[in-house]
């Protein structure tokens, strides 16, 4: 009895086996181009994820939109034109320049340009600030004793 | 005193886009379809399958398109403030069974009540996409020209339906 149970649970694995994952498209050229084409698109449920990675059901519909417009011939501009006509520019991970979107593609370098000037204007204003003061010999020779004290030590 | 003046600034205008951001819900995402015509589409309708249903025979009037599905989690939170809307006879409310089985959505219907003069059955979810749709509940007010003028994502609660939904469709409505 013991063995037959352990037999049974060795054979248990057949029962689990998984199969291949379908090939969603029998054309694996053309899955390829989607998936080139959805990993630059973003998933509107999963913000993070793009639309090639996603499992979000919304997402399998979406690939699938794009593997039959593919399949029609459309180009990948036109397919990426379809979808942000119903999902916005926000499907887009590399947002277009437009008006609003300005300020996000040369926010950072303005703010740069001005770190640069504020820098610039600071470092001109302390160089008028530090003059330069003369030292007698005496004082010099005090001054790069107090700077270099190992000679005493090793008196 | 001046030298602290910068720092402070720099704070406050920080702080005040943190504070703002806090309030932005980034699953809203802006339809780009608000301001155009609604997509038209001839689905099958729900409980007559052999009916169907297009967004034309809409036109001159104000209504609401509800995305709602059995299988909605959120959907059950708005429900009852959709019944009760329904109930007031203000706005026609038709509704798209979106991705969902005939049977499942004509139980969920029967258990909670119909709010829709009908829905329309969305089974693979393309007419959805037409729409925009990514998270359902999503309402649409659609006004006589046919045209998208608000889109509610998520459930419909009293807030919104007073502060937006019942507003716009009584400004639609006097046009």
């Amino acid at each position: 009895m013991k063995y037959l149970l352990i037999l049974l649970f060795c054979l248990l694995p057949i029962f689990s086996y998984a199969g291949e994952a379908k090939d969603m498209a029998d054309d694996p050229v053309l899955e390829k181009r989607m998936i080139g084409l959805a990993q630059n698109l973003r998933c509107l449920v999963c913000q993070n994820e793009s639309l090639a990675s996603s499992h979000s059901e919304l997402a399998e519909d979406l690939r699938r939109e794009v593997r039959e417009q593919m399949q029609k011939g459309l180009s990948d501009q036109e397919i990426i034109d379809y979808l942000v006509a119903r999902y916005g520019d926000y499907v887009l991970f590399d947002p277009p320049v437009k008006s609003y979107t300005l300020l996000l593609w040369y926010g950072p370098f303005a703010l740069l340009l001005a770190g640069l000037a504020g820098l610039i204007f600071q470092l001109r204003k302390r160089k008028n600030k530090i003059s330069e003061t003369h030292l007698s010999d005496e004082d010099a020779k005090r001054a790069a004793d107090m700077l270099n004290p190992s000679k005493d030590l090793q008196k | 005193m001046m030298r602290f003046i910068w720092p402070f600034v720099i704070f406050v205008t920080l702080a005040g886009f943190l504070y703002v951001g806090l309030h932005l819900n980034p699953h809203e995402v802006p339809s780009p379809l608000v301001g155009k015509p609604a997509p038209l589409f001839n689905l099958s309708q729900l409980h007559e399958p052999a009916k169907q249903f297009s967004p034309k025979e809409m036109k001159g009037q104000v209504w609401l398109l509800n995305v709602w599905a059995s299988w909605c989690v959120s959907c059950k939170v708005e429900h009852p403030v959709l019944l009760a809307l329904s109930r007031q006879n203000i706005v026609p409310i038709y509704g798209l069974d979106y991705k969902d089985k005939r049977e499942a959505g004509m139980a969920w219907l029967q258990e909670g009540g119909n709010p829709y003069v009908l829905s329309a059955s969305d089974i693979e979810g393309r007419i959805g996409i037409d729409y925009g749709v990514y998270g359902v509940p999503e309402t649409y007010v659609i006004d006589k020209e046919g045209v998208i003028r608000y889109k509610q994502i998520g459930p419909v609660t009293q807030q919104s339906l007073h502060e937006k939904i019942l507003p716009l469709v009584a400004e639609l409505k006097a046009k």
